[in-house]
């Protein structure tokens, strides 16, 4: 970088401004979205190894079974979830509606608060029903 | 300045990415396609998950099944795709950019074909 470039003055940036629920949603919008993006390797495995034989889908079942991948399991499904949640609410915005501060905040404490109760209703079902 | 390009010419430039509102436009197209998709086939693997081997290849035989879940791995890998491609965007300025750019085609495409392959040899068996 050039030395007259580098003394250009910044905008200010995330660390100046108070932080709010639609920051920390804006941000975790993302964060789910990465981790979606490579955790379809754990999809995909486990469709090739269903589509490879019994053998192959044991020893997926069993690595799906494990415990620490079952919190992993746990983890995907409510990002998949908070994800989705955010999505919704960026269909929302796209019609021009809920963008003030107070709606906008109100969207965003439901996002975070609708995808934990989700995800726990549906872990507790499968734990319930399986 | 007067512009000398015509309305015509200045639109069909589609702005400095070249591609106008198509990677919005995919993007929120694959998201509703997503939320449908993606919502049945969570409940049709945790139905599975608990089922034997031989009730995941019935499940997988059908087409309904077979269908919709070549079309959830197609929905997701072009949303993903693009969201990538926004976060690299984003953050990349130095010479790492291209690298990942390319390299976030080919995994989208990575897991396609894949998910594909494993979907259609569970369709047709063998």
């Amino acid at each position: 970088m050039s030395d007259l470039k580098s003394r250009r003055p910044l905008s200010p940036h995330l660390s100046i401004y108070r932080f709010r629920p639609t920051m920390a949603m804006s941000i975790l919008h993302r964060i789910t979205g990465g981790a979606l993006y490579f955790g379809t390797i754990l999809v995909v495995w486990w469709l090739a190894a269903a589509a490879s034989g019994p053998e192959a889908y044991e020893s997926a079942t069993s690595f799906f079974g494990n415990f620490l991948i079952q919190i992993v399991l746990i983890g995907y499904t409510w990002a998949l979830i908070h994800h989705a949640l955010g999505g919704i609410r960026h269909f929302i915005w796209d019609t021009g509606h809920g963008l003030s501060k107070e709606t906008s905040t109100k969207f965003a404490q439901a996002t975070i608060a609708g995808s934990l109760a989700i995800t726990v209703l549906l872990w507790l079902g499968i734990w319930i029903f399986a | 300045m007067r512009d000398m390009r015509t309305p015509l010419s200045r639109v069909r430039g589609k702005g400095s990415a070249h591609g106008g509102t198509e990677h919005f436009w995919q993007q929120r197209l694959t998201a509703i396609s997503n939320l449908v998709l993606i919502t049945i086939f969570l409940f049709v693997v945790i139905s599975l998950s608990t089922g034997d081997y031989a009730s995941v290849r019935a499940a997988f035989a059908n087409p309904v099944i077979g269908v919709g879940a070549a079309l959830v791995i197609v929905s997701a890998c072009v949303h993903m795709r693009l969201g990538m491609q926004t976060i690299i965007e984003d953050y990349m300025h130095g010479p790492a950019k291209w690298p990942l750019t390319i390299g976030n085609v080919f995994f989208a495409c990575l897991i396609a074909g894949v998910g594909l392959y494993a979907i259609v040899k569970m369709s047709f068996g063998g």
